[in-house]
């Protein structure tokens, strides 16, 4: 999307209108100086609370009970060690690597597999599994929860890693099923005809044909399947209760709950930076990307 | 056929075994008295209905869910529309049709937010709305009032529930307003410049083409917000783990959580889970009712 208000000479190439400079009117100026200062004020409630996080991830305790504002004294990394050690921030960090990690892989490549099939083939049932699909969108996950306990109860899983990334999967499959859905709809079929032709079988032409086709919509799907899993709490909280097993979110709600009594607070906000950075810097990397397939769904 | 085996069977058999029969289960267990810990369970009909409608406190929680459905999708919603309109349609009044300049850092800026994870947005604004030690009161003192010197934001009555729904509208206005700008850039340019010659205003253009061009948009944006108010498990669960001063930021995810794996009355907590989705459904369906009385078919 063009965001740049250069002069648009060549916006109509057809007419060649010249654009005329105009001039703004006074409303205009006082509109413009309004909504700059809204558009800045907001900016402005985004950032800060995030920036103030940061310099105070930097402070020792004592410093951050004597006033909220004041710099560190010296930038203080102790914090950080705490944090990733002693709170164990370190090993939740890794458990949720693994799981989402794991659980984003396979759900991407069932989902896709799956969403290949519904939308390229037609056989009986192939609208009932799609609208069972889109239920499993509309359904609270806490009507599923108390049942799911029990499921991964039985077959041994709860509490464990592996429990945890195929729950991720199965609750992460419909969005990734219905969003795919549409994308190998559009894909065109001369492609698959000609693949066919050439005496590749379904196998191969679903992956080497048809799934690199599509992958500037598993791109987006999977950042967002990634943005989810990472901020998963419900799930974990519910069947994960192993102090060893934690993820991210919830050593952080632990820690964050005990700080109350304990009070590490400078090591808290170190344990928060350690968390928000990640998943900050995947979205400054693809931050086009993603905003463009938000504007994809809102095209839909 | 090892390829429609492998491609549809394997992610519909994951999603059936924890996802459809979770739900489906729940329904059942939702008519016993199963304390989860037994084998055994009555058949008790309509029972936990019952008494769940003489809960005091989870009908407290129903009343809290529903004023959060009630103010979180519109203040969210025209807090964004008002920021998207002024990003995208908000630069001078003649000439072409743009937005403000430097519209992109607001874009990039305003999305922060929503890639920070919901834990860590309600651990972060727990910090900030400290008593002592946060950033509001802090900011307050300096500007001499001192009465705010150890005002517990989220620990009274009166401002417990304000403050949780502005944490959530911080954190999501940025998402829905991409999602507009989106939208408002795929109206056509000639229907802003028809309104401009024949004479609207920003505001009358704003409501009588912007709004009703992007009428799905918001309604979208109006079913997933008001999904997210029905759960807002994770802000509330930090925020106020307990339920707040009074039960007065109590909703019905956390008083469900409580009831199965706390109090050991799966059966009860499964019916919450019922009445949770339900409440939900006819949320969606009152939205999409709306949308359609107000006109959403002979304006599109």
């Amino acid at each position: 999307m063009a965001t740049k208000t250069l002069p648009p000479k060549e916006s109509a190439p057809s007419e060649a209108v010249v654009e005329r400079k105009a001039e703004n009117s006074p409303g205009d100026k006082a509109f413009g100086t309004v909504a700059h200062a809204l558009l800045i004020l907001w900016s402005a409630i985004v950032v800060l609370p995030l920036v103030w996080t940061l310099m105070t991830s930097f402070k020792t305790t004592s410093e951050i009970f004597s006033s909220p504002f004041s710099l560190p004294v010296e930038p203080n990394f102790v914090n950080y060690s705490n944090a990733w050690t002693t709170a164990g921030i370190g090993k939740y960090f890794l458990n949720t690597v693994i799981v989402v990690g794991a659980a984003l892989v396979i759900v991407m490549v069932l989902g896709s597999m799956c969403a290949y099939i519904l939308a390229r083939f037609r056989f009986f049932g192939n609208k009932a599994i799609y609208y069972l699909m889109l239920a499993g969108l509309t359904f609270p996950v806490f009507l599923a929860i108390v049942p799911l306990f029990f499921i991964l109860q039985n077959m041994g899983l709860l509490n464990t890693l592996p429990g945890l990334i195929v729950t991720y999967v199965a609750f992460a499959l419909p969005f990734t099923v219905f969003f795919l859905f549409s994308f190998f709809k559009t894909l065109p079929h001369e492609t698959a005809e000609a693949a066919a032709i050439d005496g590749a079988g379904e196998w191969r032409t679903f992956f080497q044909v048809m799934l690199p086709m599509a992958k500037p919509g598993i791109a987006s799907v999977a950042i967002f399947n990634f943005l989810g899993l990472w901020n998963q709490y419900l799930l974990p909280v519910a069947l994960n209760t192993n102090e060893n097993n934690y993820v991210l979110s919830q050593g952080l709600a632990r820690f964050a709950s005990q700080a109350g009594y304990a009070v590490d607070f400078g090591a808290l906000f170190a344990a928060v930076v350690i968390t928000v950075a990640p998943v900050l810097v995947v979205y400054v990397i693809f931050q086009r990307q993603l905003q463009g397939s938000v504007s994809q769904g809102a095209s839909k | 056929m090892s390829f429609f085996a492998v491609f549809l069977g394997v992610p519909l058999a994951i999603y059936l075994l924890f996802v459809i029969s979770p739900f489906v289960q729940a329904f059942y267990y939702s008519m016993t008295n199963w304390s989860g810990f037994t084998a055994e369970m009555d058949f008790t009909g309509i029972a936990n209905y019952q008494r769940l409608f003489s809960d005091e406190i989870f009908m407290m929680s129903v009343r809290n869910n529903i004023l959060l459905v009630v103010v979180l999708p519109i203040v969210t919603i025209i807090l964004a529309l008002i920021l998207a309109t002024m990003v995208t349609v908000g630069g001078s009044s003649r000439g072409q049709i743009k937005g403000l300049k430097n519209s992109g850092f607001y874009r990039v800026v305003s999305f922060f937010p929503y890639v920070v994870p919901a834990i860590v947005i309600g651990i972060m604004w727990k910090q900030i709305f400290a008593p002592s030690n946060g950033l509001v009161n802090g900011v307050l003192v300096s500007l001499g009032l001192d009465q705010f010197a150890a005002f517990a934001w989220l620990g009274r009555e009166s401002t417990a529930m304000p403050v949780t729904m502005f944490i959530i509208v911080w954190g999501f206005v940025g998402f829905y307003m991409v999602l507009f700008i989106a939208a408002i850039k795929g109206i056509p340019a000639e229907l802003y410049e028809a309104a401009r010659i024949d004479g609207a205003g920003r505001l009358r253009t704003a409501v009588s083409i912007t709004i009703p061009l992007i009428r799905d948009n918001v309604q979208t944006a109006y079913i997933y917000m008001g999904i997210l108010a029905l759960d807002a498990f994770v802000y509330m669960s930090v925020l106020n783990p307990v339920g707040g001063p009074n039960n007065s930021t109590l909703v019905m995810s956390q008083q469900l959580l409580t009831t199965a794996f706390n109090d050991g009355q799966f059966g009860y907590a499964s019916a919450m889970g019922v009445i949770l989705a339900i409440v939900t459904l006819i949320f969606a369906g009152l939205v999409f009712l709306v949308n359609r009385i107000v006109g959403g078919k002979d304006t599109a």
